[in-house]
Formats: C-alpha cells, structure tokens, sequence
C-alpha cells in the first residue's frame, strides 16, 4: 500500500492513568464513548485503506487481551498482527522489538491512545513529498472547555506536558526544533547552523505532538540499532533526528542507499547533482544550504529533513495520555467531536440505547450517552455523562460532567460530578463523588 | 503586440543572417539589423513554383508520417496543404491565393510560420551538412549508452536483492506477531477487489482507446472538412473582397474573436473543439501509426459537458475557480489550495498508483518541483520506478498492459499540473518505446529496456544536450558582455556558470517579476559563485535594456513557427531588447521541440493561483484586493507562459547547434526520425 506499513503502538498498563487502567482493563482498551480507545485509531487507519497493521502492546497479558478484542472486533476487516513486548521497553523498544517485520519503504507509526480524524494520508503525503527522514504530525491541542475538574496547579501541569515547543520554518513545513513543554523551563537551545539554514525560525508553543510519525525505514532502523539507550521515540527518536538534520551521520549511508536504488544507474550520481543543483526539493531557503555547501554529493547527503504535517484547527486531535484527558476526550466525543464516536445522536443530541430504561421525572440531557442495558431509577439527572453497559442507578442520582463504565451500581441519592467510575463499582446510598477516580481495586 | 506585427517587416529578416552557425564559428548574432532588411524585401522576387512546393515541408509542421513516407500520399498532402491557409485569412487579408497554390508573397509579409524561401533553401542546405555528423554523435553516443547499461542494471539488481536480504531476514525475531484478525473471507475478498481492479482497468484501457480511435477519425474527418471550408471560404473572400479591409482590422478582429479563429487558425494544432456530430466514419485511415502521432485535442475547459465527464474520472478533487477572464475560460482553473489536502488526505486510498507517480504528482501540485527540465527528468525517474516494480498481470500483455498504466499516470500527473510540451515529448517517447518492444523479450528484459531507454533519454536529450548548449553557448559570451536574463533557466544559470568558470569577464542582469520571483534563487546562486550581477524587475526592463549587449532566455517549448513559449515575460523582454537592436539567444534542449504552431498564449497556455498576484508578500496591508472573488465584476487573470513570435528571436541554441528559429522544423522533423523513434 504505497510501500508504507503501520505500526501501532498500543501500550501496556500505563501507570499514569493508575486507577483507571488494570490487568483487565490495558490502556488501549480503556472506553471512550463506551468503545475502546484503540478502536479510533484502527478505525481512522482503516477508513484510509490500511487494513495490515501491526499492533505492539507492552505484556504478554495486555497483548492476549487486545489480540482477543481485536480478533473479536475487527475480523473480516482488518488483518492485524499482534505484538507482545515486554513492560516498560518504551515505544523505542517496542519499535526495535517489531523492527525486523517492517519491509516497507517508510513506516507509519501511530500511538494507539490516539482519537482524532486528521488523516494518515496527509502525514505519509507530506512525509513522501519531501522525501524526509521523519514527519511528524502537529496539532493544535483541543481546546478543553472550561472543564470543573482538577486543580488548577494540576491542570498547569497537565497542560506543559500536552503541549510541545517547536521550531518551524517559514514555510511551516520543516521541523527544526522540538522539545516537550515540561522539558522546558528557561530556555530553548537552537542551533545556528539550522537558523543559518532556514534564516527564519517561527517557534510554537501551542502545538502538540500527536504521535503519529512517518519514518523513513532505514533511518530509524539505523536509529534503533546505534543508539540502543534511546527509550522512546517522542523524546529521544524524533528530537535526535531533529537536531542532526544538517549533519546527518546515520543516514549518511541510509539515505545514500536509497537514492542510489531510486536512480539506479551509473549516471544516478549525475542526476543527483543535476536535480539538487535545480532544487528538486526545494521549498524554502532551506536548500540554499545544500547549494552553499561545497558541491559534493556526499555532503549534500548529509543531510536530511524532518517534517512536519500540521493539521487544520478542524480537526480533532487528542491523546489519552492522562486522566484529565480521558475525561476530556469522553466529553468531547460525545460533545464538539461527535462525528468520531461514530454513533447517531438523537435529537436531544444525546445517545441512548433503546434497551435503556428510563424512570420516571428522569432527564438525560445533551451530550450524553447511555449505553445498552443500563437502568436508572426515578428523577435522575444526567448531564454531559457518559454512562455504560448494563448499569443500574437508582432514584434521585445527579451525574454530571463523568465517565460511568460498564456494570456499575449506583444506588439512591448519589451525587457524582467529574469523576470517573470504573467497571463493577458498587456505588452504596447517597455517595458524593468529587473529582474522583473509582475503580474497585 | 499585434499592431506592432504589421509594421515589424523592417526587423523580420534578420534571423536569417545568423544563419546557421556552427559552433566554433565566433559570428557575432547579427547586430546589423539594417542590412537585411533590404536583402529579404527583395529576396523574394516571386520565385519559381516548384521551389516553393519542394521548400514547403519544412515549413508545414508535417506529422511526421508525411515527411516519412516516401512520395506524399495524396490524402496527407491535401490534409496537409490547407494549413498555412486558414492562417492567412484571419492574420492577413491578402486573401486572394488559389488553394494549393503557393503564393510567395504572402510568405514575406506572412508572420511567423512563413520563410522567406531562399533563406529557407538555406536552412535546409546548411541544415543537411549539419545533421549527418550530428546524427552520427548521436547515434554513436546512444549506442554506447545502450551497450553500458545492461551490465550496470544487472548490478543494481543485484544489490537491491541483497539489500532486501538484510532489511528482511533478521533470524533472531526478537518478538513474533500473533495475527489477531485476519480477514477471513480473504479469497473471495481478494478476488472481488480484484475482479473490480481488473474491470476498472479495462475500462481504463478500452476507454482510452475508444476514444482515441474516435478521435483520430474525427481529426481526419475534420482535416477533410476544414480543408474543405477553407477552400471555400478561400473562394467566398476572393469573391467578395469587401471582408479585407485595412491592416489594423484583422489584429483586432484576432484579439476579440478567438472562438473562430481557434478553429480556424491551425492545422495540425490541436485546440479545435471536437465536434460530436462528424462522427461518421468516412476516410478513416487505418494505420496504426497514425493515431498515435495524431495530438490529443486539447480538453476545452468551457465545455462544460467534457468537464463534466472529466471530472468523474479525475483522481484530484477539482473546484473549480469562479471569475475566470473570458477569454482564458478553456484552460483548467482551480481554487488553489483545495487540490493539495484533498489529494494528500487520499494518499492510501488510490491503489493503482505508483507510490513514487504520486510523490512526483504531488510535488508537481505543491510545486516543490517547477522548471521544464527538473518536472520531466522527476516524471521519467518516476515512471523507471513503476517499470521497476511492474509485473504484468496473468492474461495480459505487457505493452498494452504498461501502456494503459503509464496512460493513467500521465492523465494523473496532469490532474496535478498540466503537462509541459517537454515532458509531452518524453512520455510519447516512453509509449514508443514500450510499443515498439520485441514480443521476444522476457517481462524482466523489457523492462530493464525500457529502464535503460528512460536513463538514456535523461541523459542525453538532457544532460548532455544542457552541456551541448552550454558550450555553443559560451563561444557568444565576450569579454565586458553585459548578460540579460529572465527568470530562472536551468540552462542559463548553467551558461552563465561554466562562462565565468572560463574566465570571461562579464556582468549579468537578471530581470525577475513577480509572483514567484524565481530569478532570486538564481541571483544567490550566482552571485555565491561570484559573478557581478544586477537585479531588477520587469518593469525596468526598458531602462536596464539600454547597457545591455546580449539575452540569453531559457524557453518552456520551442515550436515549429519558431515561436518560443517560455515562462511569462520572456516575450516582454525579447521584444523590447528586439527594439534596442540587442540579438535574443534561446537557450533550449531539441526535445522541447515541439511540431505544433501556435500564434498566440491564448489558445494553450496555463493558469496559475490568482491570488498569488492579488497578495504581496510581507505587506499585509495591501489588501484590496481581499475578497476579489465575491466580486463578480473583477477576474484576476495569472498567466504561466506566454509566446515569443519568432521575429524577435535572434539564434536558438539548441542541442543541434545554434539555428535560426526558422530552422526549428527541420530539427523537428530530423529529430523525430532520427533519434528519438528508433
């Protein structure tokens, strides 16, 4: 499929999302909108005709529990292998464990906790339009609302870690610079002869990193191999790339290579010069480097590019990494970006199941889902919630702005706001839950 | 531009003085403007018939089995011989020529296709010494390539097997894959996916080729037919003269009604619009050859139902623009900006294409790659990948089946941005090749063929050919030369390189013009290699003219009037240095050549992103024209290319040689046989 493969890395039990996440529950199958979280991605990926996909999940129990999800949800539409890597190898790791199946030119790799609908086609577009070593796709991060939960201090956090500081050039095409927000506290160290380069350098801070790359193969297989210390590719893999791109050791042979199969012949060297001298890709001042340069071939090589695809303010672009994302992705789901959940809402803007059952004076309101199954008592009140499977609350309960999941009690009276309640929680009389996590271990 | 053409007979002939030099020959390119002028208004003094019929061919654009077949077949001639004729009644109103007959004296007042026939005899003369010891290079230079690349192709196979070998085979499997899912029905799946595959390529193939024949019998009907009108028209104006009138009313009837004379205008041109209705099969010529050297008609984009259908089969979703300027409305427009997401978006939803088809077409789209040379070498390198990882499907033959596929990267590879003359002539090239393939040859011997013709035409209809020009090129660069250039040649920058490399002492003007300020890059580059250069923009162009002692223009296309379609301005400054009396050097590689004629840049020309012009950059407060498009009154007209008459061309430099542009057909059709259809 134009020679690129797809590897999504699913995670294992990440110990960031703690009480939501559990041997029965890994992190690629945490619910979102009563669906899997992986499922967005497979079904982004699947939507744009990759049906092979290679699936990496940390454990060997993890990997037995998504492999049997996948099998049992995806069969007929997706061939999806499985990979199980051992805990805490970091997504490098993962990549260097599944690194001798890849075979294919470039090798698209997309985080399993991923929910957006920017399509992979414009990354792997972009990244094969300019020939680059990496592209990597940026998002402007989802505007949250103003959400009543957390801290503020806790939020602040949250939000340094989210977003990324990144050095475009003037066409916003080529990434320069790339740093994670909480890695940067006073300043930012940028190399001269990349500003020399370009001789612009628009830094960004409101963008993120969504985790899904392109890579040129044989780069990051060389990557992977020569520096074994690397653990994970957002913060080691891609910012080296970034950093050596005007001096390129790695692919120096990488890079050679390819360009020598691309134009195979004993006159390949002549056209390669040929084309570099008339900026075969050329979109900014950026090559005016390479012409500088001294005019070898060899040098001209030592080069590569690292790209960036920058998705439209559109588009929705999330990553589960965290539990005020997951609550925030819940929402939005159901909320703003309704047309991922791939359900059709009512025209109360609400989701609920037919078999739901309602009593009576209860309200559901906008925003909301209730999945199949569940029951609720009398004069509830449910608002920006997202309720799941075979669920039974009773009378005279407020839920709002939460994630319910699956066989969940909630017996009379019960107040629960922002908070997350995970599957087989009992919740007894007149509980009031406040930015709570539950889960019943 | 077109009042000037009735009194610019004073500067026509001086082409002819250049002559045909050859290379080491230091003639200065005629400076002396007033000399010929004498020679040529009395040169042709009515000259005998039978020289003018045997002096015709060159002139007359001849698809090339006309020139290749031995004795004129009648059908060809009486095609042929209408077309300097329906030229004449619109351009000039001495109308009153017999068909068939050939009136010299049209030909001196004539614009650009018409000779002066001693100078043509000329041409031709000077032209057949030049051509056996060109050819002879030539051939001698691609059979050595030929002999060379076998072996080579062998070793890059080789080393692509190992490499393969290494990527894939690690034995130490450091985690194995459970397959999860696999898609059960895969057979069925498959075989249906592949059953719709092969469906949708047989209609790719059989609608092409129904086409083709339709339209090959079209053209030779309406060849018949418009030699037919032609002929009567030719007798209604002789009968009533009242339609000729002054010298200035045909200019302005040219400019304002295009519709008829672009039916009219041209023989072998290939902007007639196809009319439906003169579909029956009359004369239909049955040679193979035949449809494949008759051109395409051009697509009409004012043809709405055409459009229409285009847009079904196209890969790139198209908007199309709202104001387009009238008279441009049959060129393809889009909103810029919506094709280039779109198409990226789509990336792994279009099977058939060849991953490195699509970079290059999305590249095109983006234009990471312009220039004539840079987008033909990428198509062709592009097109080798595909050869390389094509394997004929069962129950198919590989010339039709490689044929149908590269027809439908090209019909891909337009949807991204038309096709350039050069690049037309590449891929005409390419489906030669494989047609003319021996059904003895094995899948894999095929196409390292082809893979070898596709390097041999990079380098030597390219590369080598760049050298050929740089170094004719050079010989017309003296010392304190003051250099014009526009834009940005890829040849030119070459010239003005390997010139200053040799020592010569000179300085370069460069004239730029917006939107793309293309001539910046080039100023960095040279001025980096340390050249003295001076920068300007085209609106000084009358200013800077006034020092400068040469031009030096690179050119999109060369065709058979000798008109030179190049990048727009080229003719702003061709004219206006033809009016300071400074000589025009075309810098152009033969396979740009092209046997088309065209007049005007009306009739086939592309539009770029209107508002690219509407903008400028880094003043965001120049903004009136910001939402130009809701205005239904305002039409923002960005052109490409324009066309340089011949008249303002001094000397082409050209793989061949430096030649008069008169002289281009006799490389056109040389060429041809010679060279690019063995």
């Amino acid at each position: 499929m134009m020679d690129f493969q797809v590897v999504v890395l699913a995670g294992g039990t990440a110990k960031k999302l703690a009480p939501l996440v559990s041997k029965e529950v890994p992190k690629a199958l945490l619910p979102v909108a009563n669906r899997p979280v992986l499922s967005y991605v497979l079904e982004l990926l699947e939507s744009s005709n990759l049906k092979d996909l290679i699936v990496v999940v940390e454990g060997e129990d993890a990997a037995l529990r998504v492999g049997g999800w996948i099998s049992g949800a995806y069969v007929d539409r997706l061939h999806v292998e499985v990979a199980a890597v051992p805990e805490d190898v970091g997504t490098a790791g993962a990549l260097r464990a599944v690194a001798h199946h890849l075979t294919a030119n470039d090798v698209l790799i997309v985080s399993g906790d991923l929910v957006s609908d920017v399509p992979p086609g414009a990354v792997a577009a972009t990244h094969r339009r300019h020939g680059a070593v990496v592209t990597t796709l940026l998002c402007y991060a989802p505007v949250s609302g103003p959400s009543d939960t957390g801290s503020s201090a806790g939020k602040d956090k949250v939000k340094k870690s989210r977003y990324n500081i990144v050095g475009l050039d003037p066409t916003r095409q080529l990434l320069l610079h790339i740093a994670a927000g909480a890695e940067v506290e006073k300043d930012i160290r940028v190399q001269k002869n990349i500003l020399r380069a370009v001789g612009q350098l628009e830094i960004r801070a409101d963008l993120m990193d969504a985790h899904m790359y392109a890579f040129k193969r044989t780069v990051l297989q060389d990557v992977l191999d020569q520096k074994d210390t690397f653990h994970s590719i957002r913060q080691d893999v891609l910012p080296y790339l970034v950093r050596t791109q005007l001096r390129s050791e790695i692919s120096a042979n990488g890079l050679h290579k390819v360009e020598d199969n691309a134009n195979g012949r004993v006159s390949s060297q002549n056209y390669v010069t040929w084309m570099s001298q008339h900026r075969e890709i050329a979109p900014s001042a950026y090559q005016e480097l390479l012409a500088l340069s001294p005019r070898s071939p060899e040098n001209a090589l030592r080069t590569h590019k690292c790209c960036a695809y920058i998705a439209s303010k559109s588009k929705y672009c999330a990553r589960l990494n965290s539990i005020q994302a997951f609550s925030d992705i819940n929402r939005d789901v159901v909320g703003e970006a309704s047309h991922l959940s791939g359900y059709s809402f009512s025209s109360q803007n609400n989701i609920i199941h037919p078999s739901a059952e309602l009593g009576s004076k209860t309200t559901v309101g906008p925003q909301c889902m209730l999945a199949e199954g569940s029951q609720m008592g009398d004069k509830c009140s449910v608002k920006r919630s997202i309720i799941g499977r075979h669920c039974r609350i009773g009378s005279n309960v407020k839920i709002v702005n939460s994630v319910v999941m699956n066989h969940v009690t909630i017996e009379d009276g019960c107040l629960v706001q922002g908070s997350v309640i995970c599957s087989n929680v009992h919740l007894q009389e007149r509980v009031v839950l406040k930015d709570c996590q539950i889960s019943p271990m | 531009m077109d009042v000037r053409r009735g009194q610019r007979t004073v500067i026509d002939p001086k082409v002819r003085q250049v002559g045909f030099v050859p290379a080491g020959a230091t003639r200065p390119p005629a400076r002396s403007h007033s000399v010929p002028t004498d020679a040529c208004s009395s040169s042709p003094p009515a000259p005998e018939l039978p020289l003018s019929g045997s002096s015709l061919s060159p002139v007359m654009i001849p698809p090339p089995r006309h020139s290749s077949a031995d004795g004129l077949p009648s059908l060809s001639r009486s095609a042929a011989s209408p077309v300097p004729i329906p030229a004449s009644p619109l351009r000039r109103d001495t109308v009153q020529i017999p068909i068939g007959s050939y009136n010299p004296s049209e030909s001196v007042l004539g614009s650009s296709p018409m000779i002066s026939p001693s100078s043509r005899l000329d041409a031709v003369s000077e032209f057949s010494d030049e051509v056996p010891t060109s050819a002879w290079l030539g051939r001698s230079g691609s059979g050595k390539f030929a002999s060379s690349f076998p072996s080579s192709s062998g070793e890059m196979m080789t080393m692509k097997i190992t490499g393969g070998g290494s990527g894939g085979g690690g034995n130490t499997p450091k985690s194995s894959l459970t397959t999860a899912s696999v898609v059960k029905a895969l057979p069925g799946v498959s075989e249906k996916d592949r059953g719709a595959l092969i469906e949708v390529q047989n209609e790719g193939i059989s609608k092409p080729q129904k086409q083709k024949t339709s339209k090959a019998e079209r053209r030779a009907i309406q060849e018949a037919q418009r030699a037919a009108k032609a002929a009567a028209k030719e007798a209604g104006e002789a009968v009533k003269p009242s339609a000729s009138s002054g010298g200035a009313l045909p200019a302005s009837k040219q400019g304002k009604v295009v519709k008829p004379s672009s039916q009219k205008k041209d023989g072998p041109q290939v902007t007639a619009p196809v009319v439906p209705s003169e579909k029956k099969v009359g004369d239909r010529i049955p040679d193979k050859d035949r449809k494949k050297d008759v051109p395409h008609p051009r697509m009409q984009f004012d043809d709405k139902h055409r459009v229409e259908k285009a847009k079904r089969r196209a890969v790139v979703n198209q908007s199309e623009a709202r104001n387009r300027v009238e008279l441009f409305r049959h060129l393809p427009q889009y909103i810029h900006g919506t094709q280039l997401p779109d198409l990226e978006s789509k990336f792994f939803q279009l099977d058939p294409m060849h991953p490195s088809v699509y970079k290059v077409g999305l590249q095109y789209l983006s234009g990471v790659i312009s220039g004539g040379n840079a987008r033909c070498i990428a198509m062709l390198l592009a097109f080798q990948e595909a050869i390389k990882d094509y394997s004929t499907p069962p129950e198919k033959a590989l010339v039709r089946d490689l044929t149908a596929k590269i027809s439908s990267y090209v019909s891909f590879l337009i949807e991204c941005r038309p096709l350039s003359i050069s690049m037309g002539n590449a891929i005409k090239f390419l489906k030669n090749r494989i047609a003319k393939l021996p059904h003895t040859l094995s899948e894999s011997e095929a196409k390292s063929s082809l893979q070898s013709d596709i390097d041999r035409f990079i380098n030597e209809k390219i590369v080598i050919a760049d050298k050929v020009i740089v170094g004719h090129a050079v010989t017309k660069i003296r010392d304190g030369d003051i250099l014009l250039t526009y834009g940005s040649s890829s040849v030119v920058e070459m010239i003005l390189l390997y010139a200053h490399e040799l020592g010569k002492q000179f300085r370069v003007v460069l004239v730029d013009s917006r939107p793309k300020l293309e001539g910046q890059a080039l100023l960095h580059r040279l001025v980096a290699k340390g050249l003295n250069c001076t920068y300007t923009h085209i609106n000084a162009i009358s200013y800077v003219m006034q020092e400068v002692t040469r031009v030096f223009l690179g050119a999109s296309s060369v065709l058979s009037n000798g008109t030179v379609y190049s990048r727009v301005g080229t003719a702003c400054v061709a004219m206006v240095a033809n009016a300071f009396q400074i000589p025009v050097l075309i810098c152009c590689e033969a396979y740009k050549f092209h046997e088309r004629v065209q007049l005007d840049s009306i009739c086939s020309n592309e539009l770029g992103d209107p508002d690219v012009i509407s903008k400028v950059a880094g003043r965001n407060d120049l903004n009136h024209l910001e939402s130009w498009a809701d205005n239904e009154n305002l039409q923002l007209l960005n052109l490409i290319y324009d066309a340089t008459p011949s008249d303002y061309v001094s000397m082409i430099i050209t793989d061949y040689g430096m030649i008069p542009p008169t002289s281009v057909p006799v490389i056109v059709r040389e060429y041809r046989r010679e060279h690019l259809w063995i």
